[in-house]
C-alpha cells in the first residue's frame, strides 16, 4: 500500500518537462516597461533624473571630492571650496570612540571588544560543535570579564570610572548590556502574562503596562534624580548603571509584547503534544514553544533592539556621553566651531552601520532558521 | 479499587465546559491488549473523552485510572500517566522546527533522560517499522500528509507507552493517504498494543477492534462487538448514525 503510492508517478509516462517561455528582455525594453510605460510616467523619470542630476554631483563633492581628509588645524577647512571637514572627526576621533577614557589605557575597550568578536565568530561557523557551551559563557561569564577590563580594580587593574566613559564604547555597553538583559526578562515577562496563575498573570501585565506608558526619558530622569532620593544618604549607586537598568526594564516590556506576539501564533496543538508526551511545562516551552515563537518575532526582537540601540543617545540628557552627545559637546568646542554637520553626518552614519548590520543579520538568521514548514 | 486487570478505567466521569455538559457519566473499562474503537457524531463528545484519559481536558467528578495511577490534579500523577500513554492527533502536531529523528528523540531524551544514542537507536527502528527510515534527516513540512502521520505514531511508539490514544488519526488526511496510516496502525494491533481509537473507519474496527463504543450527545449509547455492533445495532441513534455514514 504504502509503495504504490511512492509508485505512482513513476510508473505514469513522464510528460517532456518544457521550460518556461523566455522572459529575459533587454535594456530598452526594461526601460520602456519599468520607466517610459506611459506619458506620465516619462514625465516623472524625467524630472526625478533632473533633480537627482541636481543635487546628487555637489552634495558628492561635498562629501569626498572637495573633503578635508586630514589637518593639523582648522585653516584648511575654512578655505574657499574647501568640503566637508572630516579633519574635525579625525582629530576628535578618539574621544568619539572611548570618551574620556585614559589614553594609555584605550587597550583594555578594544581588548573587551575584540575578545567579543573572537567568541562570536565559531557561532557563526556551522559545524562548530560547543555552541551552546559558547553562547552559556557569551552570556554568563563574558559580561563580568567586560566588566572587570572597562571597569577594573581586579587583577591589579585601574579603575576606570564609569563616568569617564563615553563615545561609542559607552553607546555599545548600554546597548549590549540593554539588549542582554530584555530578552530574557522579556521571555519570562511573555510567558508569565499568559500564565494561568492569576497572581503572577497580574504583576507581569502590571509591570507591562507600566514600561510601555511612560516614555523613556522620564523613565531616564526618573533612574538619575528621583531613584536617590530613596536610598539613604550617601549611597552612590553608578549613574550608568542606574539607565542600563532603566533601559533593559523599559525595553524588556517591549519585548515582552513582542515575544507574546509569537506565542500567539503557536497553534494549540504544539503545546498538548509537547504535554502528551510528557514534557513539563519548562521542557515544553523551551524545546517546542520558544524556539518556534522566537524564530516567528525575529523581525519584531530585531525591531526593538534597533530602536533600543538608537535609544540609547537619551543618555545625554542625564548627563552620560554616549557617541552623539561627544560629538555634539565636540561641536561647540570654540576651536572647532561651525562643524556640526560634519559630526552630525558621522554619527548617522555610525549608527546607520550598526543599525543596518543588525537589519542584514536578522534577515540571514530567519533564512538559516527557515525550514519549510509553513502550513 | 482499581482492578488488576485492566490498564484503563474510567468510572462515572463527568465534564463540563462551563455550563455545557459535554461527558455523561462514562463508565470504561480497557483489559491490556484491547483495542477499542469510538464512535459517533461530530460534537459527541469522542475526542473530549479520549483527551481526559491524558489530562489534555480536566474531567470534573468521577475517577481515571490508569495503570494504577488515579488521574487528579497532581502534577506528578499527571506526568506519569503521560509517560505511559501515547497520543495520536489529528493534525499529527510534529514539531516543525526540529528533524524528524529529532522529534523522535526529544522526549525520550528529555523526558526519560535516554542518552542521545540510544534514543536515536530506538527511533531508527520505529521509523523502520512505519515504513519511513530514510525520511529521518528530513522535517516535518517536507513530508506528505501520511508521512507525518505515521512520523506521529511513531513519536509515541518511542516513549514505549502502554496504552496509544488515536484522535480521528485519518481525518485530515487525503484519500490515498488513509491507508498508509490504516496499515501501520493494524500491525500494531496484531503487535497486542492496548489502542483506544476514535475514527469514523468502520473498515478499521470491523478489523482490528474487540469493542466498538458509539456515542452521541456525551453519552455512550451502545457498547458492543464489531459483529454485533454493526449487524444488529440495538439503539435508534446507533442504526441511525451507522446508516448515514454507510449510505455514501
Amino acid at each position: 500500500m504504502v509503495e504504490s503510492a511512492n509508485n505512482c508517478d513513476k510508473t505514469l509516462p513522464n510528460k517532456a518537462q518544457l521550460k518556461p517561455p523566455n522572459i529575459h528582455i533587454g535594456v530598452i525594453p526594461w526601460l520602456h516597461k519599468n520607466l517610459f510605460s506611459g506619458l506620465f510616467n516619462s514625465v516623472i523619470t524625467l524630472l526625478t533624473m533632473y533633480l537627482l542630476f541636481l543635487f546628487i554631483p555637489p552634495l558628492f563633492n561635498w562629501l569626498f571630492i572637495d573633503a578635508i581628509w586630514t589637518a593639523d588645524n582648522r585653516n584648511a577647512c575654512d578655505a574657499e571650496g574647501a568640503g566637508a571637514c572630516w579633519a574635525f572627526i579625525s582629530s576628535r576621533f578618539p574621544q568619539f570612540m572611548y570618551g574620556f577614557y585614559p589614553e594609555e589605557l584605550y587597550w583594555r575597550p578594544n581588548l573587551t571588544g575584540i575578545f567579543l568578536i573572537v567568541l562570536i565568530i565559531p557561532l557563526f561557523i556551522q559545524r562548530f560543535p560547543y555552541k551552546y557551551y559558547l553562547s552559556a559563557f557569551i552570556l554568563l561569564i563574558y559580561p563580568f570579564i567586560a566588566y572587570v577590563l572597562l571597569h577594573g580594580g581586579y587583577w591589579g587593574l585601574e579603575v576606570i570610572e564609569t563616568a569617564k566613559w563615553g563615545g561609542l564604547m559607552l553607546t555599545l555597553v548600554i546597548a549590549a548590556v540593554g539588549m542582554m538583559a530584555a530578552l530574557p526578562f522579556g521571555i519570562i515577562l511573555a510567558l508569565g502574562r499568559q500564565s494561568e496563575m492569576p497572581v503572577i498573570k497580574s504583576v507581569c501585565i502590571v509591570f507591562i503596562e507600566f514600561w510601555r506608558g511612560v516614555p523613556l526619558i522620564t523613565v531616564l530622569f526618573m533612574s538619575s534624580v528621583m531613584l536617590p532620593l530613596f536610598f539613604p544618604e550617601g549611597t552612590d549607586f553608578d549613574k550608568l548603571l542606574r539607565a542600563m537598568i532603566g533601559i533593559s526594564l523599559f525595553q524588556s516590556a517591549y519585548i515582552a509584547e513582542v515575544v507574546r506576539g509569537g506565542l500567539q501564533a503557536i497553534p494549540k496543538g504544539q503545546y498538548e503534544a509537547a504535554q502528551a508526551l510528557g514534557l513539563s511545562y519548562w521542557k515544553s516551552m523551551g524545546l517546542i514553544i520558544l524556539p518556534q515563537a522566537l524564530k516567528t518575532v525575529i523581525p519584531g526582537i530585531v525591531n526593538t533592539f534597533i530602536a533600543l540601540f538608537k535609544d540609547t543617545t537619551l543618555v545625554l540628557i542625564i548627563g552620560l556621553f554616549d557617541l552623539l552627545s561627544i560629538i555634539q559637546q565636540a561641536n561647540s568646542d570654540s576651536y572647532w566651531l561651525g562643524f556640526d554637520t560634519e559630526g552630525y553626518i558621522f554619527a548617522a552614519s555610525v549608527f546607520w552601520i550598526f543599525c543596518f548590520a543588525m537589519s542584514r543579520y536578522s534577515i540571514a538568521l530567519e533564512h538559516k532558521l527557515h525550514t519549510g514548514h509553513k502550513r | 479499587m482499581p482492578d488488576p486487570g485492566s490498564i484503563l478505567e474510567m468510572r462515572g466521569v463527568h465534564k463540563w465546559y462551563q455550563d455545557f455538559h459535554v461527558l455523561k457519566d462514562i463508565n470504561i473499562k480497557v483489559s491490556k491488549g484491547e483495542r477499542i474503537v469510538i464512535c459517533g457524531p461530530s460534537g459527541s463528545g469522542k475526542s473530549t473523552l479520549i483527551r481526559c484519559i491524558n489530562h489534555l481536558e480536566e474531567h470534573q467528578q468521577g475517577e481515571i485510572v490508569v495503570d494504577g495511577i488515579i488521574m487528579d490534579a497532581d502534577l506528578k500523577h499527571i506526568e506519569q500517566v503521560r509517560k505511559e500513554v501515547g497520543m495520536v492527533f489529528q493534525h499529527f502536531n510534529l514539531f516543525p522546527h526540529l528533524s524528524i529523528l529529532d522529534n523522535l528523540t526529544l522526549a525520550p531524551v528529555w523526558v526519560k533522560k535516554m542518552p542521545k544514542k540510544d534514543a536515536e537507536e530506538i527511533a531508527m527502528t520505529y521509523l523502520k517499522r512505519v515504513k519511513i527510515p530514510e525520511q529521518a534527516k528530513k522535517f516535518p513540512g517536507q513530508l506528505s500528509g501520511g508521512q507525518q502521520q505515521r512520523v506521529a505514531i511513531a513519536r509515541s511508539l518511542c516513549m514505549n507507552p502502554k496504552v496509544m490514544l488515536f484522535d480521528e488519526p485519518t481525518s485530515a488526511l487525503d484519500p490515498e493517504m488513509i491507508s498508509e496510516v490504516l496499515d501501520v496502525m493494524v500491525e500494531l494491533a496484531e503487535d497486542g498494543m492496548t489502542m483506544l481509537c476514535v475514527t469514523h473507519e468502520m473498515g478499521f474496527a470491523k478489523k482490528v477492534a474487540n469493542r466498538v463504543i458509539f456515542m452521541d450527545e456525551g453519552e455512550i449509547i451502545e457498547e458492543n462487538e464489531p459483529e454485533e455492533f454493526f449487524n444488529n445495532p440495538v439503539n435508534e441513534r446507533t442504526k441511525l448514525f451507522l446508516s448515514q455514514i454507510i449510505q455514501h
